[in-house]
């Protein structure tokens, strides 16, 4: 057999997280385990683009696939990737390198208990985006929850403990209803492999509800309107790491949930609720963006901000058209890489003033003019200008938009126009006008460390804005196929019902 | 005669006990050493019952005794559990100066009315079990006489249990009268023509059963007696005759009245279901960590229950593995109590864990474990144990039992995280001691593994439980 090269992906930061544990660290100093987490997290990083060489982008097949007995009798460990999982994974190791360098600057207590945190977080997260299996699938969505409560609740603000139940309990809420529809799908069909269950097909009958049983999980991680008010919360008491993690990943698993059992499980009851999916994601688009127009806490806005680009994914996800699903897993790719950076933006100017609020700030073009360019360039990222990465996601969603509906289109292009509003407002406040403080004055520029991770975030912005190539390159096949399947269903099914 | 052989286990406890008793009265100061042979006999206990568990089913004394694969798995999974409550509490008994040479005796006559109850097949052997372990039962929940709480959850348990072995006893007769039989099988046989009265019966010896294993509307006793008996024994009640208890419910239900399933079937739903909604609300409110138990203890047996209503032996097995894996779990918790001790005294308020996780991360982390576990959180045990069940409940499309369950683990799993929230995320108190016995160490650290690692090899436990069919 070949070299389990995704279990390893897996179990890496496992065993790191394991090591670092069993290290001992003299009160004080957690040189060792930094450098440890470190060392996995780029490991793990190389791994994945080494994994990403070894793709073979014309493939329709699952790739990589390993399939162990795991549950005697029913459920097999089961894992593989395709063009769509692969650049998820890739963007989880990368963030994860990311909060790891970063732990540097942000966490004052508890380091070792932190950095086992997010490696065992980064199990679960490439554990999601790789399982071909259900109730696997299931295990590693849920487990994510513990690592992610106790980074919010230990090493949180001021609410951190209100923000850590409510975001427990509410993703816990959501994903109860899929365990049960993951347990009666292996009653009606016999299996919970979604490679088989692609082929075998779901009966109609069934379809509607256990779609809807799905979607109260995943609409509750995206998160979707009216169910996203633990996010802003999360957010704003998670340390930057936290929020970071949270932005650009864990939201992302919804997503790819949509795609990958939604659509491809149900793909008649996802015919059916289009117009529900439709009108949530309009409202969370102009909604939540005219919410982070008013918010007075940088954090928040960017919170909302996240619903509203996360409300154009799923428009994107359910045009059912190709350019809307890859307009949607690029915006997700995008968005991970743009909202991460925004975080770390805010963190960086919280640890000198420590506080968030917008109104305290002005002028820092003039105190920190390398924070000022990157913080425009990423602020250009979020609203969406052409050359950056998240100007291709939201036209390739809004012309798959329009092939399907002119007037959802119209409205989300609304949303465009909010967006680069409440992004350049912020900007405005925050870095243009007078220093409005006499403390401001103190603070000093990027440090060699923050640089470093704001241009390796900036250098795949501005690269996938010009060249958007390889991304797209990769997920095509795989998309196509699952469009081809999803219409080829579709029409079976009109053809029975005649 | 070969009969003998094959209850050599109750044959070589009841020596025991008596010789126990007899090294007590002669010798002077002997509880220490008596405690250490209970163990010791315990575990040769545990070795006979392995060696008989090769024989798949035997019927013994006019069929009125069983041995089969349910009664062996149960009787091992019981006799470990009890050695585990021996080991970890033989501490806990020295400080508050309760060891006497009753106390091992006591457990040990327990043990041999539970083992009866999980062989009985005859309404009247079960209920001789029964009485047996109730007897002992009601003085182990008093034993620390000088505690006020203590001896008034004695009197209450007893009281309420006699009350309950009443209404069990009346029910027995019941059955007896429309079926003219004790015997399980014999009443299964004559339960075809039977009338209505016999359905009464079969409830007033579910009231009976229930109230043994604290499931709502006869759960009242259980906070109480859990939060006034000694911790040691509070851990024995938890664990050891929700064992027993489960096993007579399995055999009860499915053995004579295995063709009745309309009439009791309802009835298990609704106490399950209330067990797990109640057990899930009032522990929200508990600041005592003992009578939290009590009520989680509520929830989780509407769980186990949850597995019986189904009617088929994947619901049984459920169950089974179920309360296998509650009992790793709750001697998992029981051992962290034991384990919050400064200068001999011990604790067991929530706020008195505020802050663990500063001064004792081992602990607080374990206790994190446990925690998660409890609320079904995967990838623990604890959340394996909830997917059979609920794979068992929806393979009958019990849809609407499932849905309740699942959304009462999340009110369930607020109060869970609440302990952790105060374990991690509050200031700290006072350090505990950090030296404790060997024994203690091994059960926290053996079930904190077994909890966290449940996921890599599940069919383990599994393949076992499968081979127990009843239907």
């Amino acid at each position: 057999m070949d070299f389990p090269i995704l279990s390893s992906l897996i179990l890496l930061p496992l065993i790191g997280a394991l090591f670092i544990f069993f290290v001992k660290s003299s009160s004080g100093k957690y040189q060792a385990s930094k450098y440890i987490a470190l060392f996995i997290a780029i490991a793990n990083f190389i791994l994945s683009i080494y994994l990403w060489y070894l793709f073979d982008k014309d493939s329709t097949k699952f790739q990589f696939v390993e399939n162990r007995e795991w549950l005697l009798g029913f459920v097999n460990y089961k894992v593989g990737i395709d063009g769509i999982s692969i650049l998820f994974i890739i963007l989880t190791t990368f963030i994860t390198s990311i909060c790891i360098i970063l732990v540097n600057s942000t966490i004052k207590k508890k380091l070792k208990d932190f950095l086992i945190a997010i490696l065992v977080m980064e199990t679960f997260m490439i554990g999601v985006f790789c399982s071909l299996d259900l109730l696997v699938f299931y295990l590693f969505f849920e487990a994510g929850l513990i690592p992610m409560f106790l980074i919010i609740g230990i090493w949180g603000g001021k609410r951190r403990v209100y923000s850590a139940f409510k975001f427990f309990l509410y993703t816990l809420l959501g994903s109860v209803l899929m365990l049960v529809a993951i347990i009666s799908i292996y009653w009606i069909t016999g299996t919970t492999d979604v490679e088989k269950l692609y082929e075998i097909g779901i009966d109609t009958k069934y379809q509607n509800l256990l779609w809807l049983a799905f979607f109260s999980s995943f609409a509750v991680k995206t998160p979707m309107w009216p169910v996203h008010t633990w996010l802003p919360d999360a957010h704003v008491e998670a340390p930057t790491a936290g929020s970071v993690l949270l932005a650009a990943i864990l939201l992302k698993m919804a997503g790819y949930g949509f795609i990958r059992f939604s659509l491809g499980l149900f793909p008649i009851a996802s015919e059916y609720f289009v117009p529900l999916v439709y009108f949530l994601s309009l409202v969370a688009i102009i909604y939540t963006s005219l919410v982070a127009l008013m918010q007075e806490d940088m954090k928040k806005l960017i919170a909302y901000s996240s619903v509203a680009h996360m409300g154009f994914v799923t428009l994107g996800i359910f045009t059912m058209t190709q350019q809307g699903i890859e307009g949607s897993i690029f915006q997700m790719i995008s968005h991970g890489l743009v909202s991460a950076a925004l975080f770390i933006c805010v963190g960086v100017v919280y640890e000198r003033h420590h506080t968030r609020l917008i109104d305290r700030y002005g002028g820092l073009v003039q105190i920190m003019p390398k924070y000022a360019i990157v913080f425009m360039v990423f602020t250009l990222g979020s609203l969406g200008l052409p050359g950056t990465s998240g100007f291709v996601g939201e036209f390739l969603i809004l012309m798959g938009a329009f092939k399907k509906s002119f007037l959802v289109a119209t409205i989300a292009s609304l949303g465009v126009i909010l967006g680069a509003a409440y992004m350049l407002w912020l900007y405005k406040r925050i870095i243009f006008g007078e220093i409005i403080d006499s403390q401001l004055k103190s603070m000093t520029d990027l440090k060699r460390f923050e640089i470093l991770i704001l241009f390796s975030l900036v250098i795949p912005i501005i690269y996938f804005g010009f060249y958007p190539e390889p991304l797209i390159n990769s997920m095509e096949t795989s998309i196509d196929n699952l469009l081809n399947t999803y219409d080829t269903k579709i029409k079976t099914n009109l053809v029975y019902k005649n | 005669m070969e009969n003998l052989n094959l209850i050599l286990p109750e044959i070589f406890i009841s020596l025991a006990i008596m010789l126990f008793l007899i090294i007590g009265v002669f010798k002077k100061k002997s509880s220490s050493l008596i405690y250490n042979l209970t163990i010791v006999s315990l575990l040769i206990l545990l070795a006979i019952v392995f060696n008989l568990s090769s024989i798949t089913e035997t019927s013994l004394f006019n069929k009125s005794y069983k041995i089969d694969n349910l009664s062996n798995f149960m009787k091992i999974i019981m006799i470990v559990s009890g050695i585990f409550v021996m080991l970890a509490s033989s501490k806990y008994l020295q400080i508050n100066k309760i060891d006497k040479i009753e106390y091992p005796i006591l457990i040990l006559s327990a043990i041999l009315g539970m083992m009866v109850m999980i062989s009985s097949n005859d309404l009247i052997v079960f209920y001789m079990g029964l009485e047996l372990q109730s007897l002992a039962l009601y003085v182990l929940a008093s034993f620390n006489r000088d505690n006020l709480l203590s001896t008034e959850s004695g009197l209450k348990y007893f009281i309420l249990s006699a009350l309950s072995s009443g209404l069990l006893l009346y029910g027995c007769s019941l059955i007896y009268g429309f079926t003219e039989t004790t015997n399980f099988n014999e009443i299964f046989i004559n339960s075809g023509q039977a009338e209505y009265g016999l359905t009464f019966g079969i409830v007033f010896v579910l009231v009976g059963l229930a109230f043994k294993i604290s499931a709502v509307p006869f759960h009242m006793w259980a906070p109480d007696v859990y939060q006034g008996s000694p911790t040691s024994v509070t851990i024995f009640f938890t664990i050891l005759p929700k064992i027993a208890a489960l096993t007579v419910f399995i055999r009860f239900l499915y053995v004579p009245f295995a063709n009745m399933i309309d009439q009791w079937q309802m009835i298990i739903i609704f106490i399950s279901i209330a067990s797990m909604v109640f057990g899930a609300v009032a522990a929200i409110g508990q600041t005592n960590l003992k009578r939290l138990v009590a009520y989680s203890s509520i929830g989780h047996m509407g769980y186990a229950l949850a597995g019986l209503s189904v009617g088929t032996n994947q619901g049984i097995q459920s169950s089974i593995n179920y309360i296998t894996i509650y009992l790793v779990m709750n001697l998992a918790f029981f051992s962290c109590l034991f384990m919050l001790k400064r200068e001999e005294k011990y604790f067991e308020k929530i706020e008195d864990l505020s802050g663990l996780s500063k001064n004792h991360p081992l602990l607080a982390f374990s206790m994190m474990v446990i925690l998660f576990s409890l609320a079904g959180i995967p990838p623990l045990a604890g959340f394996f144990a909830k997917f059979y069940i609920f794979m068992a409940v929806i393979e009958r499309s019990m849809y609407f039992l499932a849905v309740v369950g699942l959304l009462s683990t999340v009110l369930a799993a607020f109060y869970y995280l609440r302990i952790i929230k105060i374990i991690y995320f509050d200031p700290e108190k006072e350090m505990y001691e950090k030296k404790h016995p060997a024994g203690l160490k091994l059960t926290l650290i053996l079930s904190t593994i077994f909890i966290t690692a449940y996921f890599i090899y599940p069919s383990g436990l599994t393949e076992i439980i499968s081979k127990i069919n009843i239907i």
